[in-house]
């Protein structure tokens, strides 16, 4: 493709609650909990930020040393500020785009910007526009005392596409897509409901295989073709195990693995491993990156770090180790539950 | 009159997404005829063994859902017992044999458990205690942890008592290729398993799990001849209080022990007589009181005799839960009861593959299956 990533921005507000914390709340034990999920603490928008303010934090930081027009903005999340009314509109106002380019939201849980960045490749190779924006930002929330609690955390990635001076050259993509109900939330419903076990073997595992396995026999490509991977993460766990299970060693998928400290951060999970991933991968190095969505779905792709990457390091790691620490009463109070 | 079971099929018990309740039973149902070499017009009546398909699925009258299925007519009898489903499916079969109403009778036990979340599941389950410990937010685990807690207590044993019960039934299932973990643990893994109810961890528990076994019953002594068979020399079921307040012990289940005596007394032989038994360890201190209620074990030995692993195969004289257990193969709450049964005709008709065990033709086999915390309690006894 002669599309492909031009820059990456993205957004973890500075508040964590530890699982610990949550944990002890609810008479669990914590070392369990954490033993258990793979995830110490989490990332926490305050009461005043949502999907959209977090979107327009990633949104600048990505926009602002690229010279493109944006022609189309895709915004992908499952935590919009609007039922109806597109937060795509909005952001596009906020960041002063004008008004001659293609905005729409997209919906497929945590993939719902990962297959929207497929189809801004798409439009941009087909030279039917020039550049496009794709957001992925979530304020997820888990019901108190649901598992999701532990992990369902905060944050934004926004990526630019276009065809000058691309930060990673895209490849080749593949996605998979069955009907899969393992996670779901209802209009008018204020928390999702999951099918617990049923969210990992034929869900997670088997979409992500899906995918992964397709790319990699269309490629030609093995898994130690790659010096870096990034799944999406639910938990500490699932990645670890489908990396295991795909042929990657655990050091393929380190530098991704910020669900530990970082949550789950929904449909910007996956993508900000790749921007973790970011800070250190070497120009020509190739990446594969796999997506979920519950529902059920994962787009994979190939990824190659170009010379420009050096001069576009998002040094992510030193930014989101800023931050502060907050109690179950005031994480409550964030995610307006109280 | 004399009676033989003379074929048994299982799925593969664990989470087993695709396929539906009836899914499960009609596979036990083709495979048991199938591996009976029998057509269905052969089989007098059905007995079905399930606990939740009323409650989790409002899925009930499957009499008449197993005769679609099927496209038979005969009788078929649904038979709740909880946990003991299974095992009181196959007592009143074998009643309905002695009875003289029918020759051949088929017994499948089913469940279907893991379409739903854990609340739901914790909640259908607990439909088979007592109305007051709904009430008060006890759940399964909890009222075994209490009798562990006591036992325990009583005979100054430690949770290393109770863990290898499920590291013994963990090394069995390793060899049996339909077990939902076939993967071997050791003391200390269960030690550090994620506690559910104090002193119980989640390596103390079965799983909940989906499956369906099948097996044959018959008195027509030409399919007797024709197939080898085990005979059925008693089985007995007993009842007692469902709710743990009402017992004078929490280390002895009574249902069991009077089950066991009076299967006992029916086929005139003791339990030193058994090597193969099937016991039901839906918890690790299910099966220490098992062991003791039914006559293998002195009361209060059962910790010590299990920590030296005695009844592990090739170990004692008695072998137990060769089949994994309700801890390792799975425990379809339905199918457990059958499942037990299956597993002692594999083993004394040597079909057991890489886990047979040593028989002869004085070989005796048991099996125990308990519903709820002990409120009923069927055990059987077989012979070649």
């Amino acid at each position: 493709m002669k599309s492909g990533i031009m820059s990456l921005g993205y957004y973890v507000p500075r508040q964590r609650v530890r699982v610990a914390d949550i944990a002890e709340v609810w008479g669990k034990r914590s070392h369990e909990i954490e033993r258990s999920l793979g995830v110490t603490e989490k990332a926490v928008a305050t009461a005043a930020e949502d999907s959209l303010t977090m979107a327009y934090e990633s949104s600048n930081m990505a926009l602002a040393h690229i010279q493109t027009k944006i022609d189309m903005l895709l915004f992908g999340t499952e935590s919009p500020p609007y039922a109806v009314n597109p937060a795509s509109t909005i952001l596009g106002e906020l960041l002063g785009i004008g008004n001659q380019y293609l905005a729409y939201d997209t919906q497929f849980a945590c993939k719902a910007a990962t297959g929207a960045l497929i189809s801004a490749l798409g439009m941009v190779d087909s030279g039917s526009i020039s550049g496009a924006l794709v957001v992925a930002s979530d304020k997820a929330t888990g019901k108190p005392h649901d598992a999701l609690e532990y992990t369902a955390a905060s944050g934004s990635v926004s990526v630019v596409v276009g065809v000058t001076d691309c930060i990673y050259q895209v490849e080749a993509w593949e996605s998979y897509s069955s009907d899969t109900p393992d996670f779901w939330r209802r209009e008018g419903i204020k928390y999702p409901s999951h099918g617990g076990r049923f969210t990992g073997k034929p869900s997670y595992f088997k979409h992500i295989q899906g995918s992964v396995l397709t790319l990699l026999s269309k490629t030609g490509y093995k898994a130690s073709d790659f010096d870096h991977v990034v799944f999406h993460m639910p938990n500490g766990k699932f990645p670890v195990q489908i990396a295991k299970q795909l042929g990657f060693s655990n050091e393929q998928l380190y530098h991704s693995l910020v669900v530990k400290e970082l949550g789950n951060s929904y449909t910007a999970s996956a993508l900000m491993g790749l921007v973790a991933v970011s800070d250190v991968v070497l120009p020509g190095k190739r990446i594969l990156l796999a997506s979920y969505g519950s529902g059920a779905g994962s787009d994979a792709f190939v990824l190659r770090a170009t010379k420009h990457i050096t001069n576009r390091r998002p040094q992510f790691n030193t930014v989101f180790k800023n931050k502060i620490y907050i109690e179950y009463p005031e994480y409550l109070k964030s995610m307006r539950i109280i | 009159m004399k009676s033989q079971v003379i074929g048994y099929y299982s799925t593969p018990f664990g989470e087993l997404w695709n396929k539906s309740l009836f899914d499960l039973t009609t596979e036990a149902v083709m495979g048991v005829l199938k591996n009976s070499d029998l057509e269905k017009n052969q089989i007098d009546a059905v007995f079905f063994g399930n606990m939740l398909g009323g409650i989790l699925e409002n899925n009930l009258h499957a009499g008449a859902k197993i005769a679609d299925l099927l496209d038979i007519s005969m009788p078929i009898f649904r038979v709740e017992g909880a946990c003991a489903s299974g095992g009181m499916a196959f007592h009143l079969a074998h009643s309905y044999i002695t009875s003289g109403k029918g020759k051949t009778v088929l017994v499948v036990g089913a469940e279907k458990m893991t379409d739903v979340n854990t609340d739901q599941i914790i909640q259908g389950l607990m439909s088979a205690a007592s109305g007051e410990e709904q009430e008060c937010g006890l759940t399964f685990p909890g009222l075994y942890a209490l009798m562990a807690r006591e036992y325990l207590r009583k005979y100054s044993y430690t949770r290393e008592h109770l863990a290898s019960v499920s590291v013994k039934n963990h090394t069995h299932a390793a060899l049996n290729p339909l077990a939902q973990f076939k993967n071997q643990i050791t003391i200390e893994n269960v030690l550090t398993s994620s506690s559910v109810a104090d002193p119980l961890g989640v390596l103390d528990c079965s799983p909940v799990s989906d499956g369906a076994s099948a097996v044959v019953i018959t008195s027509d002594s030409n399919l007797m001849k024709k197939h080898k068979g085990i005979t059925i020399l008693a089985t007995e079921i007993a009842t007692d209080s469902i709710s743990l307040l009402r017992r004078d012990s929490l280390t002895e289940i009574r249902a069991t022990q009077e089950a066991a005596s009076k299967a006992f007394s029916t086929a005139h032989i003791a339990p030193q007589d058994i090597s193969i038994a099937e016991v039901h360890d839906c918890f690790s201190i299910a099966e220490l009181l098992a062991m003791e209620d039914l006559g293998f074990w002195k009361k209060g030995e059962a910790g010590k005799q299990a920590l030296q692993f005695e009844s592990q195969r090739e170990k004692g004289m008695l072998t137990v839960n060769t089949s994994g257990g309700l801890k390792a193969a799975g425990h379809p709450v339905g199918a457990t009861g059958v499942k037990q049964i299956g597993e002692v005709y594999l083993q004394l008709t040597h079909q057991a593959g890489a886990r047979q065990i040593k028989c002869d033709n004085t070989t005796f086999g048991l099996t125990h299956n308990v519903g709820g915390s002990g409120g009923t309690a069927v055990v059987s006894l077989f012979g070649v």
